[in-house]
């Protein structure tokens, strides 16, 4: 309304008006219009936490922690705080999540005392292990031995390791290859069960396979 | 012979030789047209294909890639994408070490690893416009110019 007539009585030539114009953009605007298209979304975690996502442009910041949190930064300095969803993002972001590998997964097999047999109930996890690893693309075996804390240090850090390496040969025969396995004895040093020293303990007398 | 079949798509599968230690991860997933640029070559970023520091992974506009670093991390980008692996440190006995990380464009889908749970300031991710840190997390990134 006040705008024609503004106009009328303007006594400014053409082009300094239109550069006040301009000015009072580039206020409303500090990097000009809109430059950027960016969006950062934390989704809430598998294992039902979710952790937080930092976004900081030019020292302006903004903290994501909770599910579907997001931030848009249209220009460098400026962080606007939003809320996406599933929805929202599933379309926004449907390939790259199509694309996540898939998460790796450990499995734990337990063995008699002193011993690199396995203990009966783990015996027949070996089959599902391998059906794991052979429905992955390029699959990764990481095979880690470990010991309970009866005997020494150095005992246990062989036991560990002799542990794993039959695991390792279990994997083979079934048709694994060796290239594809990694193994490590980590002796006592990592006891599922914490308990003193030479006490014997089945749970800490394992193999972790993680599979990736 | 169902066996026999396992056994013979697992030779296939494993053609390519396991990563070795100071390899950052392995690609996992991978379609459409998708590239690695390492030291000025151009290599296809094909499943089994090992990223190390200092690549860069490209896709087009029907491409999509997938790779599991050595730390767990998964990392997966969208079509028309850059991203830059600029570092990758990983003691796999104490877990600290680095992971640096530039989306140039496109999308990029991240689940965090065994470095991100071990120091919140291990893991970083830049595009053009931010610096993320990340927290041990699941989070989802989109950067380029406006369209308008």
């Amino acid at each position: 309304m006040s705008a024609p007539a503004r106009r009328k009585t303007d006594p400014r030539p053409v082009r300094t008006r239109h550069l006040a114009r301009l000015a009072l953009l580039a206020l409303i605007l500090p990097a000009g219009c809109a430059s950027r298209n960016d969006l950062y979304v934390l989704l809430p975690g598998k294992d039902g936490k979710t952790g937080a996502l930092v976004v900081e442009s030019e020292g302006k910041k903004q903290t994501l922690d909770t599910p579907y949190a997001a931030a848009r930064v249209k220009n460098v300095g400026s962080v606007d705080g939003l809320q996406s969803s599933e929805a929202d993002v599933k379309q926004e972001f449907g390939p790259a999540l199509e694309a996540q590998p898939k998460r790796p997964v450990s499995f734990y097999l337990y063995f008699q005392r002193d011993t690199d047999e396995f203990a009966p109930e783990s015996r027949a996890l070996v089959n599902q292990i391998f059906a794991e690893i052979a429905r992955r693309p390029a699959p990764e075996v990481s095979v880690i031995g470990h010991t309970d804390r009866v005997g020494s240090m150095q005992y246990n850090d062989a036991l560990s390791l002799r542990r794993a390496e039959r695991c390792r040969e279990e994997l083979i025969k079934l048709g694994i290859p060796k290239v594809r396995i990694t193994v490590a004895g980590r002796g006592s040093r990592e006891p599922e069960i914490p308990t003193p020293d030479q006490v014997p303990e089945p749970r800490n007398r394992r193999v972790e396979i993680n599979v990736r | 012979m169902k066996s026999a079949l396992v056994a013979l798509t697992l030779v296939l599968a494993f053609g390519v030789a396991a990563a070795a230690a100071q390899d950052a991860g392995q690609i996992k997933t991978s379609k459409g047209s998708a590239q690695i640029e390492r030291s000025g070559q151009k290599l296809a970023a094909t499943v089994g294909q090992v990223v190390q520091q200092g690549d860069v992974v490209i896709t087009g506009a029907d491409g999509s890639v997938g790779i599991t670093f050595r730390d767990n991390s998964l990392v997966s980008i969208g079509p028309d994408s850059v991203l830059a692996i600029d570092r990758f440190v990983f003691d796999s006995t104490t877990h600290q070490g680095n992971f640096d990380a530039s989306l140039k464009q496109g999308t990029l889908a991240v689940i965090s690893g065994k470095l991100a749970k071990q120091s919140p300031d291990a893991m970083k991710v830049k595009t053009p416009a931010a610096i993320l840190g990340v927290r041990g997390t699941e989070f989802v990134v989109r950067t380029g110019p406006a369209k308008d």
